[in-house]
């Protein structure tokens, strides 16, 4: 029966299902990819952010919750210039990190 | 953390709810959604256990609803609620108990603003005096319908003719409780138990002999969102909201769902019957749905009423596999007459959902 309206997609994640392997594994290699507490200051600062929607706070916060896709999306959008690790607060280098998760997903199948 | 430390915890928590004489507001919507709730209130608190309840024939709207949906302005909405203030005053009461959980907030809200800005409640009083030539004393206690139900939920108890058990199996019947977010998301020391830890409904669930669950989105909101449903474009979101608490409660298969709010009771029913023709999926045993009862619906059950002038045929959801476990005789035939014991009508059944 058409009501003229529909479900929404959920926008739930569910933890306890989601892949986080490449978070653990890039917190192996950089733990300061733990310390961070999502200010977006490197967000704020980056010059690629506007256009394409990089954000180093978005990247750390889609590897936690399993989002590939927009992991995937964001590394092709860094030009790895480092203004990020310039103003992060808690002196995570983010430049790094961009670095070691684009080395990471040179090992995952199906990658873009 | 240590016992005392709760306990002191829980202390924070609790509201002094008066025990006797109060002015009471009818909800605008509750009435043609649950016709006979209020009146049951009325019957269970004034005419069962004796107290002193009041109302006035020229109370009105409170203007929450248009309020929250933008349409007036909050000092239209707080010179509304003066003039309640003043019917209460007039009336020579002082507790003030509301009947809508709409009606709780927005007076709790109104209240608050003029503790912060006593400037605005100055004009306020200014407004009334123009517009209707009254004065008014602010309310001692404001409670919710549901806070003076659980305040009396023992009395209750001790009359019970039924209670929350599954009379075949002799376990508590399990129970949804879903109250509404404005009775203490906005102002947690408003409500008993707080915006975390609320037990108006959860107290009287268990001294009524049920068993409450504890399900990942209890705390969320049912979806009524005012503008959400209001608007037929962004009812999708609303139906979503419900579709969340659905998926989440349904793996622990609850007998009823109670709610104190008037949105809430109305979309867990309703969008069980627009989910069961959309995705074909419903969440009671054999394609039932699960029952969703008001506090007073609940408690008039308890107390031995007949199910049909508590008003249980209005519901989406056919409440009779809760009357059946409860073990509380009813008849089938009588379910649509009207107070002249006549039939009203019978109302077409959905395809999907089973409603008897
Ligand atoms: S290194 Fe990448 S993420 Fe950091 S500021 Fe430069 S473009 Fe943005
Ligand atoms: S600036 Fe540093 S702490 Fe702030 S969000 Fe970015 S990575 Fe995290």
């Amino acid at each position: 029966m058409d009501f003229g309206f529909n479900l929404s997609p959920s926008s739930a994640v569910e933890l306890d299902k989601v892949d986080t392997s490449l978070f653990r594994e890039l917190c192996r290699i950089e733990p300061g990819a733990r310390t961070c507490i999502g200010c977006g200051s490197c967000s704020a600062t980056c010059t690629a952010s506007e256009h394409s929607g990089m954000s180093v706070r978005k990247l750390l916060l889609s590897l936690q919750r399993g989002k590939m896709r927009d992991v995937e999306k964001m590394l092709t959008c860094c030009m790895l210039c480092g203004k990020c690790t310039m103003v992060c607060p808690r002196g995570i280098n983010t430049r790094r990190i961009i670095l070691t998760v684009c080395r990471l997903y040179e090992n995952v199948e199906g990658r873009i | 953390m240590i016992y005392q430390g709760k306990q002191k915890i829980w202390s924070d928590y609790q509201k002094e709810i008066p025990d006797n004489h109060w002015f009471y507001v009818r909800s605008c919507i509750r009435q043609s959604f649950f016709p006979a709730s209020e009146h049951y209130f009325l019957k269970i608190c004034r005419d069962l256990l004796d107290r002193d309840i009041y109302e006035s024939a020229h109370h009105t709207t409170c203007g929450g609803i248009a309020y929250h949906c933008d349409t007036i302005p909050q000092e239209t909405a707080m010179t509304i609620v003066a003039r309640q203030f003043a019917l209460m005053t007039e009336a020579g009461y002082e507790n003030l108990v509301t009947s809508c959980i709409t009606s709780f907030g927005n007076y709790t809200e109104i209240l608050e603003t003029w503790r912060e800005f006593p400037e605005l409640e100055a004009r306020v009083r200014e407004h009334l005096w123009k517009s209707c030539r009254r004065e008014f004393r602010k309310p001692v206690y404001l409670a919710h319908a549901s806070d003076l139900v659980y305040k009396l939920r023992d009395e209750i108890a001790a009359r019970a003719r039924f209670s929350l058990v599954d009379k075949e199996t002799g376990e508590p019947l399990k129970i949804v409780e879903h109250i509404g977010c404005h009775y203490s998301k906005m102002f947690p020391h408003k409500g008993v138990g707080g915006a975390e830890y609320p037990c108006v409904l959860s107290g009287m669930a268990e001294a009524w002999g049920g068993k409450v669950i504890d399900y990942p989105e209890r705390r969320h909101c049912c979806g009524f969102g005012f503008r959400q449903y209001l608007v037929k474009a962004n009812r999708g979101y609303s139906m979503s909201n419900t579709y969340k608490k659905f998926e989440s409660m349904e793996p622990y298969h609850p007998d009823v769902i109670i709610t104190n709010c008037p949105g809430c009771p109305f979309f867990l029913d309703r969008w069980q019957y627009v989910i069961s023709e959309q995705e074909g999926k419903t969440y009671g045993p054999d394609g039932h749905g699960i029952p969703v009862l008001t506090y007073e619906e609940l408690a008039g059950l308890v107390l031995g009423f007949d199910p049909w002038d508590l008003g249980l045929q209005v519901h989406q959801v056919g409440p009779e596999p809760l009357l059946d476990k409860m073990g509380i005789p009813y008849d089938p035939s009588a379910k649509y007459n009207g107070l002249d014991r006549k039939k009203l009508m019978t109302p077409g059944l959905p395809a999907v959902l089973k409603c008897c």
